[in-house]
């Protein structure tokens, strides 16, 4: 069986020992780079984000336009967390993103800031994606989250007001909890997102 | 809604988890990976990895203990104990931790925790705060540094930790319950989420924790004597109305 491979964006500041760790659970191999050829021609490109979006922007400049590419020519390609707010425009945070995705990055308005542990999933619209996952709770770490243009947003969160927890436009999509650290959900969450990458 | 947490927290040594009294007669007690694994089976929101040998003998084993957990984990994973700068730190997250808890480092240089939330964001620092009679203290509870705890929590949280993790050294390894005045007045003074560590005996405490405005609880001996217990205490707050994951 061919395994799909799947490359991850190296920007420096973020670890991507788990993210790696997570796709080889879900039974596919994975490579760390920061060569934009790679990038552009990995069945699966992955920008998974910890850390400051203003250094994550930074660091992902080497490969931002074979990610362009990728996007333009409909490849999959998944942001996770910081990597799903770089797919928009300007965040709140400082700096812009790679603005593939329509709508600003705000800081949260809540009681609590950061958005910190395990939220359950609204879906909003069919997504294979998400299949599965409605009321699952995964794993959330953020001060900022994406507001979307209308359509783009798969699911939902309740944290004093709804934020969005992941869109999906083609080929493209990101999620803004960390599948990587949720448990059984998270899991499915990266196998959907596998077989996903297979039929884009 | 996000859950309230219930978060175990290992002590390690040398790479493995230890018990001992006081830090003295340290007695080896298995893997550090396999335990929390076994915690994550059984419900724990997340780990922490507390290393109380760090100052003495390095960070060797602890950061090929950390790129172990954060290929085998599927919950987050923080972890803490004689972080003494940036260079601490940075390495342990680069190994792979979620977030660091940093304590001592913070109250002698406050900026590490603004220059460690620029670089790795204010999610990755946790800021963790012993407290004694409303001081807070040092060198597992030994040292006072004739700071008020509640102003700490304040400026640690403006300076850049995305998270406060309060330990009261009064109810520490007391089983009566946690520090429920210290608790409520930091989470009212803080916007980020305050973990309530110290003094864990039962579900009730857990729950007072929670109505006091925590968003966590630290749970230590409850559970290492049988790890059992922490499902049971998931299932005991959720059977009282308690927005727990099961």
């Amino acid at each position: 069986m061919n395994l799909p491979r799947v490359v991850l964006c190296d920007y420096g500041a973020g670890n991507l020992r788990s993210v790696s760790a997570a796709f080889g659970r879900a039974g596919a191999t994975t490579a760390a780079s920061t060569d934009p050829t790679e990038v552009l021609e990995a069945p699966l490109a992955v920008i998974a984000g910890v850390g400051h979006v203003e250094s994550a922007a930074r660091g992902l400049e080497p490969v931002a336009a074979a990610i362009r590419e990728r996007v333009a020519g409909d490849r999959p390609t998944l942001g996770i967390c910081v990597g799903m707010q770089l797919l928009f425009d300007e965040s709140e945070e400082g700096g812009r993103g790679l603005g593939l995705l329509r709508g600003p990055v705000r800081r949260l308005r809540a009681r609590r800031v950061p958005h910190m542990g395990w939220n359950a999933l609204a879906l909003r619209r069919e997504s294979a994606l998400l299949e599965g996952l409605d009321a699952a709770d995964v794993y959330f770490a953020h001060s900022y989250a994406a507001e979307p243009a209308d359509g783009l947003a798969i699911a939902e969160v309740e944290h004093d007001g709804s934020i969005v927890a992941a869109v999906e436009q083609g080929a493209l999509a990101g999620v803004q909890f960390h599948p990587e650290r949720s448990g059984a959900a998270g899991a499915r969450v990266l196998e959907n997102v596998l077989r996903w990458s297979r039929n884009a | 809604m996000v859950k309230k947490r219930l978060i175990p927290c290992l002590d390690v040594a040398g790479g493995r988890v230890v018990k001992g009294v006081r830090f003295e007669r340290l007695r080896d007690v298995g893997d550090p990976v396999e335990l929390a694994q076994r915690y994550s089976e059984l419900g724990a929101d997340e780990i922490v990895f507390l290393d109380i040998a760090a100052t003495v003998e390095g960070r060797g084993p602890t950061l090929e203990l950390v790129e172990r957990a954060a290929e085998s984990l599927t919950v987050p994973l923080t972890v803490g104990g004689g972080i003494a700068g940036l260079k601490d730190a940075r390495s342990l997250l680069r190994a792979g931790a979620d977030k660091v808890a940093v304590n001592r480092a913070a109250v002698e240089e406050p900026s590490l925790l603004g220059e460690l939330a620029a670089e790795f964001g204010a999610q990755a620092v946790v800021c963790a705060i012993d407290s004694r009679g409303g001081e807070v203290v040092t060198h597992g509870g030994r040292r006072p540094r004739g700071l008020e705890s509640i102003a700490w929590a304040r400026e640690a949280t403006q300076r850049g930790a995305g998270e406060l993790l309060v330990t009261s050294i009064d109810t520490d390894g007391t089983r009566g319950g946690y520090d429920l005045e210290l608790t409520s007045r930091i989470a009212a003074a803080v916007e980020v989420p305050v973990i309530a560590s110290g003094g864990a005996g039962e579900a009730r405490h857990l729950a007072e924790a929670f109505e006091a405005g925590a968003e966590a609880a630290l749970v230590a001996s409850i559970v290492h004597e049988r790890p059992e217990r922490l499902g049971e205490l998931k299932v005991e707050l959720r059977t009282a109305g308690w927005n727990v994951r099961i």
